[in-house]
């Protein structure tokens, strides 16, 4: 009973979202208020029906209910409670109704918490979003239903993929999805704005903060899937460029992209057709993303659940939903003028070239996803790797490092050379020497390692410029006071960078490794600590058998010790071998023990052991730039802007 | 004609090239290589590089061509069903260590159990693009005429193991 109420709770949901775009958008163009004014409880109405469908899918998981194929086929009674709460996304069907479960929260969220934006707009902004939505329950209901029966039911589930039995991948899939479909706001608030040919600083200043908390929940996502490869694949690496990283990673530059070109749009009433286009691309891109995912089109760890019919369905709404919006782009963009021009040494022109080189490493990105297909289209066969995706970024990105410390301090609409170099002469020099010092005091001296430091050192040492520049002209206090959050956000998102660039440079110049075989009481040293053998045992824990290996392990000048326990698990319904690295982590270092086979019959075994300096500092890094999205986002001025709007100006800006 | 159309038709362009990728559909559509002689290759072996391992061979006897890489992931999630199909001993189950370094290859088999008769080098990809390798894991059945029977795009499951694979080799080996 329960999973046909969840079900009938879709489809009511997806005739509400019909009513969520259509009435108010007809309404909004025909200037008939009582119709305008249905988006509101539409979505909130929308919100209702799609929670209570989850709602239905999740007590179908806690109840074991194995009469749903979908909960008998990611499900079991051994599972632990967390994952048999996470297993309602542990596969496509479910997992597409979290999507849903996203867009509708964020619709209600922009239903009530934009008491600032005008009411048409605000309607069709929901309207917008009420499509998107209409275009995901109807892919759900048609070709990817979660609660389809089994019958007879199975009297045993066949478990959740262990990989996905794990916090780290319990976690990704809501996070990412929280920032992919948050984008799908600003680009409402781009479409609304495009259908009313009203893209303006006002309208800039109304999706800034969406826009910051979409990016900062993709980048958590994207950082949270980084870290879980790095302790669930024993690789001990952290990206690996799979086409469906790339697809999580480029919305993401376009979303960076697009928080700089709104501010420019903000601050300065330019580049107007420019940031709507961002908006559209970045949704566009989450879209893309998920159709790479689900459709098969590319083969990759992450595509347990493709299928060709439902590739041609997403390729469908991708059709409708961004051809339309370009569409509707190439329309009445030419309308946008420019309130000012642009030159290029001004903060302006930084966020300009910002914008640039962002485009155009998601454009490589893009090219080297799906240059296999274009290939393939002319007759040839070729696959692109790692290789090609490291160099290509880190040469179109190395600029912007330096760019986000002049950007910082470089003013608005213009700025001289001869000011700039003046200032910026002998930090630049500073930062050159120090580096030189720091990287004389690592273990060897690589290039690589230098420039990383002096990036992270000169993207600092402007920040604190920046800062210094608010504070010096003013008593402490009233310099507190005027300092917006958005400034503060601005420079801990760019801290984060750099403590980001700082983590992949040493963690990839400066890693060692060693493969040994090791019998019980045997010790050896990698990197200045040693790690003592002391055998394996068997433990029999919830659905799973793990054979976990005793270490212990000292640094050489014997200030540090500590125990660390790598497992080898076989999970029982699936029968699927696992390696479960022991890490010790730290914040200057990470000790990394992965189990590999047994070697005989006395217990030796094949041991991985990796010294991994500075990894921490990359999640550390994302998380600092999410915590940058968050302060930049509760700006007061988003929320002053309630009272200072006129009821005049808002008439004004009904439908002409 | 103005320059905010242009997006659009980069997007049309993509949608294109989209749509041709999902009539391809790499786990379904046969390779142009099906039923054509298997492309020669002699290659150093994993496990004894100064040993190779060619086409040649082969010839005479039925085998599986399984391509695979350290850093690939899938290839963790099918090894599973590669070392059950090895274990059967029914054929050799050859590797190809696609854009591999030896030693990452060595490691990689160290940790989870080495199913393959032998695994052979293919550093730079070169016979990898010979036999249309499109993405890691790929595998390959070929029969004793050295004619390339069936292949399969992407991770093997269990299920593609039973249903595709096996029906294959049991038919080629009468």
């Amino acid at each position: 009973m329960i999973p046909e109420i969840g079900q009938f709770a879709l489809i009511v949901a997806l005739c509400v979202g019909l009513v969520q775009a259509l009435v108010p958008l007809a309404g909004s163009s025909l200037g008939i208020q009582r119709w305008v004014a249905v988006a509101v409880p539409a979505a909130l109405a929308q919100l209702l029906f799609v929670g209570i469908s989850y709602a239905c899918l999740t007590f179908a998981f806690l109840s074991h209910d194995f009469s749903v194929l979908y909960v008998a086929k990611n499900s079991n009674t051994e599972l632990p409670l967390i994952y048999r709460i996470s297993g309602v996304w542990g596969s496509h069907e479910g997992s597409l109704l979290l999507w849903a479960l996203v867009l509708a929260l964020w619709s209600g969220a922009v239903a009530v918490f934009t008491p600032s934006v005008p009411r048409v707009m605000r309607a069709r902004v929901l309207a917008v979003l009420g499509l998107v939505s209409c275009g995901f329950l109807l892919f759900i209901i048609a070709t990817s239903n979660p609660f389809e029966r089994l019958l007879p039911a199975a009297v045993e589930g066949t478990d959740l993929n262990p990989l996905l039995q794990d916090i780290g991948l319990a976690l990704h899939p809501p996070m990412l999805y929280l920032g992919y479909v948050g984008f799908s706001v600003a680009f409402a608030f781009a479409i609304a704005a495009l259908i009313s040919g009203q893209v303006d600083s006002a309208w800039a200043r109304w999706a800034r903060p969406w826009t910051n908390i979409a990016w900062l929940f993709l980048t958590l996502g994207i950082a949270l899937g980084s870290w879980w490869a790095y302790y669930e694949l024993g690789w001990g690496g952290w990206w690996f460029w799979d086409p469906v990283e790339n697809a999580s990673f480029m919305p993401w530059l376009i979303g960076t992209a697009l928080m700089h070109s709104l501010a420019i749009t903000e601050k300065r009433g330019t580049f107007k057709a420019w940031t709507a286009l961002l908006a559209i691309f970045a949704f566009a891109l989450s879209l893309l993303g998920t159709f790479l995912v689900r459709s098969g089109v590319l083969t990759s760890v992450h595509a347990f659940a493709s299928d060709p019919s439902r590739g041609v369905f997403i390729l469908g709404f991708l059709v409708v939903v961004v051809g339309g919006s370009l569409a509707l782009y190439a329309w009445r963009a030419p309308l946008l003028k420019s309130a000012a021009s642009t030159r290029l040494l001004s903060r302006d022109g930084m966020l300009l070239l910002n914008n640039a080189f962002l485009t155009v490493v998601t454009a490589a990105i893009l090219l080297g996803t799906l240059y296999p297909i274009a290939i393939d289209a002319m007759g040839g066969k070729i696959s692109v790797g790692p290789p090609y995706f490291n160099l290509m970024f880190i040469s179109i990105t190395a600029p912007l490092g330096v760019l986000i410390g002049i950007g910082m301090l470089i003013r608005w609409k213009q700025d001289s050379l001869q000011r700039l170099t003046s200032r910026l002469r002998i930090p630049a020099l500073a930062v050159l020497l120090v580096s030189l010092g720091l990287t004389l005091a690592l273990p060897q001296w690589q290039w690589g390692a230098y420039l990383g430091i002096a990036m992270a050192l000169w993207i600092s040492v402007t920040a604190a410029m920046a800062l210094y520049e608010r504070f010096r002209h003013r008593a402490l206090m009233s310099a507190l006071r005027s300092t917006p959050a958005g400034f503060y956000g601005m420079l801990l998102g760019h801290l984060g960078i750099a403590v980001f660039i700082i983590g992949i440079t040493l963690t990839s110049l400066y890693t060692s490794e060693k493969d040994l075989r090791m019998a019980p009481g045997d010790t050896y040293t990698v990197a200045g600590y040693e790690f003592t053998f002391h055998g394996v045992r068997d433990f029999n824990v919830a659905n799973y058998v793990a054979t976990r290996g005793g270490f212990s392990v000292r640094s050489v000048d014997g200030g540090y010790r500590t125990e660390m326990f790598p497992e080898k698990r076989v999970y029982r319904v699936q029968n699927n071998p696992m390696t479960e690295a022991a890490i010790d982590a730290g914040i200057a270092r990470d000790l990394f023990i992965a189990l590999g086979e047994p070697l005989d019959n006395q217990g030796a075994w094949a041991v991985r052991i990796y010294y991994k300096p500075f990894i921490r500092w990359i999640w550390l890094g994302a998380i600092i730039m999410s915590i940058g999205g968050l302060v930049a986002a509760s700006d007061r001025r988003y929320r002053r802007l309630v009272r200072s709007r006129s009821p005049a100006r808002e008439a004004a800006e009904q439908p002409s | 004609m103005n320059r905010f159309v242009l997006p659009l038709a980069g997007f049309l362009l993509m949608v294109g090239l989209l749509g041709y990728g999902l009539s391809l559909d790499p786990k379904k559509v046969p390779s142009p290589l099906i039923d054509k002689q298997a492309p020669a290759f002699s290659l150093a072996m994993l496990e004894e590089p100064a040993r190779q391992l060619s086409t040649a061979d082969m010839v005479g006897q039925v085998w599986v061509l399984n391509v695979w890489a350290s850093w690939c992931v899938s290839c963790r999630a099918e090894h599973q069903v590669i070392s059950e199909l090895a274990s059967r001993r029914l054929v050799p189950v050859v590797g190809l260590n696609y854009k591999d370094d030896p030693a990452d290859a060595t490691r990689w088999l160290q940790q989870f159990g080495n199913p393959y008769a032998t695994s052979v080098i293919d550093r730079d990809g070169r016979v990898g693009i010979d036999w249309g390798v499109y993405g890691v894991p790929e595998t390959f059945v070929i029969g004793a005429d050295g004619l390339i029977k069936y292949k399969h795009i992407g991770p093997v499951s269990q299920e593609s193991l039973e249903q595709k694979i096996m029906p294959v080799l049991k038919e080629l080996l009468g």
